[in-house]
């Protein structure tokens, strides 16, 4: 088992024909990612790496029965996209595209929300399940089959979590990048909850930084559904100076209840099993499966 | 973008809020030919002279004073501008001030007493959506308000689809306990505030304080407005309004180089890709004894020429004593970053400082051999707890 994508998925990639889209989705085919085509407003009918490329997302979910997309729109359409996707019935919708304005997000969240479908990101490196789908950006080769997930908010910091896991002889489940934006879909008590749910997921990693009450909220849930499956988080940003954006739209420390310190303090108190430094992850992982 | 208090009443007028109204200066003299045109248009016959940075706590480093004739209009201006402003929100050494806000006095006496509220429009993280904040408890510091009385904050949040609804602008109003000519005057204010938030596509309005005054009128006197960095492309006049000399020179540079890169006041310098592993990595110099002196991403492409910006950027901080460079490789090979480091080193041929690179991730070994075959006085490391214990051993 995994959580989001697996070998079935159905994808497609929107913003298909662009560099970003191009590129990644070319590594992902590579990978053998199961990439059923691509949408390109005003491209529709073309081929484009041996896919089709279709106007509408609409049209690629009753030509070529796509569930799961992912977004390479550039951020003024990115919102737009996403809406289209909802609308169009696609149940996962990954999305990678950085800078979309807030404004957009509050729209678009508001719009997906009673729809069937979940959405990934933005500003998100994607999700992975090793050995059936990569649809994301992460270099899939860190990433081992195994029993372990992976929650992040970054990018390169997940990637690092995940080498860590199989240089100690494991590997991953699924590893899910949330994104560093203030208002993403899938939050990280929504992606630990699928994976402690999972029954092949063993341990789960939760890696947040500073910044929003999102870590928090997931250390509650893990204390209140009782679950004996540990849980190894770590917090970047503890040297991270107040009311600065740190890369990351949504990594600001805004009060006294976002801070590094004040969210690995609430995960503890929750039985989260936290690193201060982040070179011990993958040792600590071991350590907690036994 | 942060603008300042006179920026921020533009837009907010702009919008049909009520404000304070008021004239820039930049010197003395334009101060009094400000006040006296605000005399002349307002019938005000004090001004209050307002040093305009990007700092709250104005008030509290001498930055805001009332001026009751020409001539303190003339002396106040000229202190104020060109002054170091400390606040208890600037570093300690203040900010200068090029420029001032002279403004008409609205606390002048009438029918009723004048009143001090608190509002701000922002995002609320957890549900997606804006809302307003407001208290009764207005011109004091809000944090002190949320620890002492937690009871006179309010909040009123707002659905995207339907927008602000009347009877939520008449919610606000009760509860601030206003009646006749205020009430309604409120209802129109908070109306187009939030018309303004959404249309300047800002992340953050604070109006400390909304003033009733003695004839219930309610206005803005103070404006902090940040404008959502990531919708700038679509508010290019608002784009214009950035003062770049309220930022952090380097920062400023870095920005134009698009280098993602926050200056900090520590003695480690650290070149990153991801703003996750940059902070994870600003952490662990902490834990080896350093503190960091940056934060900087370099994002997807550490080419050569980007590496030698970076080395640059983080250089001009007199402060660094050792350099971090911690590049996780994935699509982009760690060889060739290891390549472009090296290059970028040769090429700036000055580098007193030590450098240790951590390189993991596609073609890491092969990235050592580069690093370790130049000769350069470089330290290579493939482990991230490698890399913290060079560090520590330069330090110490």
């Amino acid at each position: 088992m995994s959580v989001l994508v697996n070998k079935d998925s159905k994808i497609i990639v929107q913003g298909f024909t662009g560099s970003e889209g191009t590129f990644h989705a070319g590594q992902m085919i590579d990978y053998g990612t199961n990439v059923v085509g691509g949408v390109t407003p005003g491209k529709g009918g073309q081929e484009h790496l041996g896919k089709p490329v279709f106007n509408t997302v609409l049209e690629a979910v009753e030509k070529v029965g796509a569930d799961t997309t992912i977004i390479f729109v550039p951020p003024a359409f990115a919102a737009d996209a996403i809406m289209e996707a909802a609308n169009a019935g696609i149940k996962v919708i990954i999305t990678i595209t950085e800078g979309i304005p807030v404004a957009d997000m509050v729209k678009a969240s508001n719009y997906i929300k009673d729809k069937d479908c979940r959405l990934v990101g933005p500003n998100c490196p994607g999700v992975i399940t090793p050995g059936e789908a990569k649809v994301g950006i992460m270099p899939g080769f860190v990433f081992k089959e195994g029993n372990v997930g992976i929650v992040s908010k970054s990018g390169t910091l997940t990637y690092e979590a995940a080498d860590q896991v199989v240089r100690q002889g494991l590997g991953i489940t699924t590893a899910i990048g949330i994104g560093g934006d203030p208002i993403i879909g899938t939050t990280t008590k929504e992606a630990v909850e699928l994976l402690i749910n999972d029954s092949e997921t063993e341990c789960v990693v939760m890696i947040g930084e500073i910044g929003g009450q999102l870590e928090a909220d997931a250390a509650e849930w893990y204390k209140a559904s009782g679950s004996k499956k540990p849980i190894v988080g770590f917090i970047a940003g503890e040297t991270a100076p107040a009311g600065r954006t740190m890369g990351h739209a949504g990594a600001i420390v805004g009060g006294s209840d976002d801070t590094a310190q004040a969210k690995k303090r609430i995960m503890r108190e929750c039985g989260i099993h936290v690193v201060d430094s982040p070179a011990e992850i993958g040792v600590k992982v071991k350590e907690v499966m036994g | 973008m942060n603008l300042h208090e006179y920026q921020g009443k533009e837009i907010l007028a702009s919008f049909g809020v009520r404000i304070q109204r008021g004239v820039v200066a930049h010197n003395a003299k334009e101060a009094v030919d400000a006040a006296k045109q605000l005399t002349a248009e307002t019938g005000t016959g004090w001004h209050v002279i307002k040093a305009q940075v990007h700092a709250g706590g104005r008030g509290k480093g001498g930055g805001v004073k009332l001026a009751k004739n020409l001539k303190e209009v003339e002396e106040i201006a000229g202190n104020i501008i060109g002054m170091n402003l400390i606040t208890p929100q600037t570093s300690a050494e203040g900010k200068k001030v090029h420029q001032v806000l002279v403004a008409e006095d609205v606390y002048y006496p009438g029918d009723s007493e004048t009143s001090e509220f608190y509002m701000s429009v922002l995002l609320n993280r957890g549900t997606g959506r804006n809302m307003i904040m407001y208290s009764t408890e207005g011109g004091m510091d809000i944090e002190e308000v949320a620890e002492s009385t937690p009871h006179l904050i309010f909040t009123e949040e707002i659905d995207p689809a339907a927008g602000l609804l009347p009877f939520q602008a008449r919610k606000i109003a009760f509860n601030l306990g206003l009646s006749g000519t205020a009430f309604k005057e409120m209802t129109k204010f908070v109306a187009s505030l939030y018309k303004a938030y959404v249309e300047s596509d800002s992340s953050m309005f604070e109006i400390n304080p909304v003033l009733k005054t003695s004839d219930d009128k309610i206005m803005a006197v103070d404006a902090k407005v940040s404008i959502d960095d990531n919708a700038l492309y679509r508010r290019k006049q608002y784009a214009e309004m950035r003062d770049l000399r309220e930022e952090n020179a380097i920062e400023v540079e870095a920005g134009a180089l698009g280098l993602n890169y926050v200056d900090l006041d520590g003695n480690v310098g650290c070149m990153v890709n991801g703003a996750g592993l940059a902070m994870a990595t600003m952490d662990l110099i902490k834990m080896a004894g350093g503190e960091p002196a940056n934060f900087l991403d370099v994002g997807g492409t550490a080419d050569a020429k980007r590496v030698e910006e970076a080395f640059r950027i983080i250089l001009k901080d007199p402060e660094v004593k050792a350099i971090l460079i911690n590049i996780f490789g994935g699509i982009v090979r760690c060889d060739r970053v290891a390549q472009g480091i090296v290059d970028a080193y040769t090429n700036m041929g000055n580098i007193k400082v030590p450098i240790i690179v951590r390189l993991q991730g596609t073609n890491a070994e092969l990235a050592k051999e580069i690093i370790d075959n130049s000769g350069l006085d470089v330290q290579s490391a493939v482990q991230f707890q490698e890399a913290a214990d060079k560090v520590k051993a330069v330090l110490s």
